[in-house]
């Protein structure tokens, strides 16, 4: 039997390029609004911190990625980013 | 009675009573509710997803209503040519599921919105819109957040040469302008139709204006359409025929 480790992953979802984005730009009108200069574009997204079980950080990885592809993200609207550590810990 | 609607009821759906209203008191047909757990569809002739708020809409609207146990017998219902309709929440799911293209985001301007909107019945010659004369403005109302219907540019390309934009947010005069769309949608999208023409999605309720007593009638086309399309498929298969006539887009597989 392999031994498994928790590793911490956290998943970070931003709307797609060319998705209209409303809530980041709403947050983006009211920081000049309140002053605050050199505020670019604002994207608003979504953050999960998943504990996994795995053999391994290439496993636990692979495990949320599909995690990502069948129900987390929504591939039409969305992309994800997956980041691993090792510890039930956020990265 | 001619039609059996199935109903849907995941946890949050709260138009199923007014989608059953419409279908019994409006049409005086049959109605049944079809609760998320079992697998049995009840040998419904149409199958309803209604307006709600399942899950939670936690994740997306509609992403976790996707994955409940009868979503099996709707997939496999739909993807053989069984009438589905997606009202609302339910218009997120079918787009969850992959029988509709395309997704529904956050309304453009943030806010949740419930009031009437001008529709038109951009094609009037599926199971959904027979009732309606082409071209037709009517009014029915809105109540969603995220209703900001988007594709890509090939996807909505596809679908307006398909005809498969069955209603679109248009103003007092008929016209799809900006000012008209409610939320944002692509090029005033309301409600769509799968390529095989037996799935139709669409923000607006018209359950909630089916029924003389609510004031308002615009909305029970749609079941009446669907009354005629499952009457022209009975007489259909008693034929020996298709069970699909000319007005009917025939039977594919939506890939």
């Amino acid at each position: 039997m392999p031994s498994t480790c928790t590793y911490s992953v956290e998943v970070r979802i931003t709307p797609r390029k060319g998705i209209l984005d409303p809530e980041g730009e709403t947050i983006a009108r009211a920081l000049d609004n309140l002053g605050y200069e050199g505020v670019g574009a604002v994207r608003a997204g979504r953050l999960l911190r998943i504990e996994v079980d795995a053999a391994s950080e290439d496993d636990a990885r692979r495990s949320v990625e599909n995690m990502c592809e069948e129900l987390i993200a929504n591939p039409v609207i969305e992309e994800y980013e997956v980041l691993v550590a090792q510890g039930a810990t956020a990265p | 009675m001619t039609m059996k609607v199935g109903i849907v009821r995941f946890p949050g759906s709260n138009c199923d009573m007014d989608v059953a209203r419409a279908v019994t008191e409006g049409l005086g047909e049959e109605a049944e509710f079809l609760w998320h757990k079992s697998h049995d569809l009840q040998e419904s002739d149409v199958v309803v997803l209604p307006g709600g708020f399942s899950y939670g809409d936690y994740l997306r609207a509609g992403a976790i209503a996707r994955f409940s146990p009868i979503m099996r017998e709707v997939l496999a219902f739909a993807r053989g040519g069984g009438l589905t309709l997606g009202i609302c929440n339910g218009f997120q799911v079918l787009c969850e599921a992959g029988l509709l293209p395309g997704a529904l985001v956050r309304n453009r301007a943030l806010r949740f919105r419930c009031h009437p909107v001008g529709l038109r019945v951009e094609n009037a010659e599926t199971p959904f819109t027979t009732a309606y004369e082409p071209g037709r403005r009517i009014e029915i109302t809105i109540a969603h957040g995220e209703g900001q219907y988007v594709a890509d540019d090939a996807t909505l390309d596809r679908l307006e040469t398909e005809r498969r934009v069955v209603f679109r947010y248009v103003d007092e005069a008929g016209e799809p302008t900006d000012r008209a769309n409610p939320n944002g949608s692509a090029r005033n999208i309301a409600g769509i139709m799968n390529d095989a023409g037996n799935v139709l999605g669409l923000m607006p309720h018209p359950e909630r204006h089916a029924l003389e007593a609510l004031g308002e009638t615009d909305g029970l086309g749609v079941f009446q359409s669907l009354l005629e399309a499952v009457e022209r498929r009975r007489v259909g298969s008693r034929n020996g025929t298709s069970p699909f006539d000319s007005s009917t887009p025939p039977i594919g597989v939506y890939t």
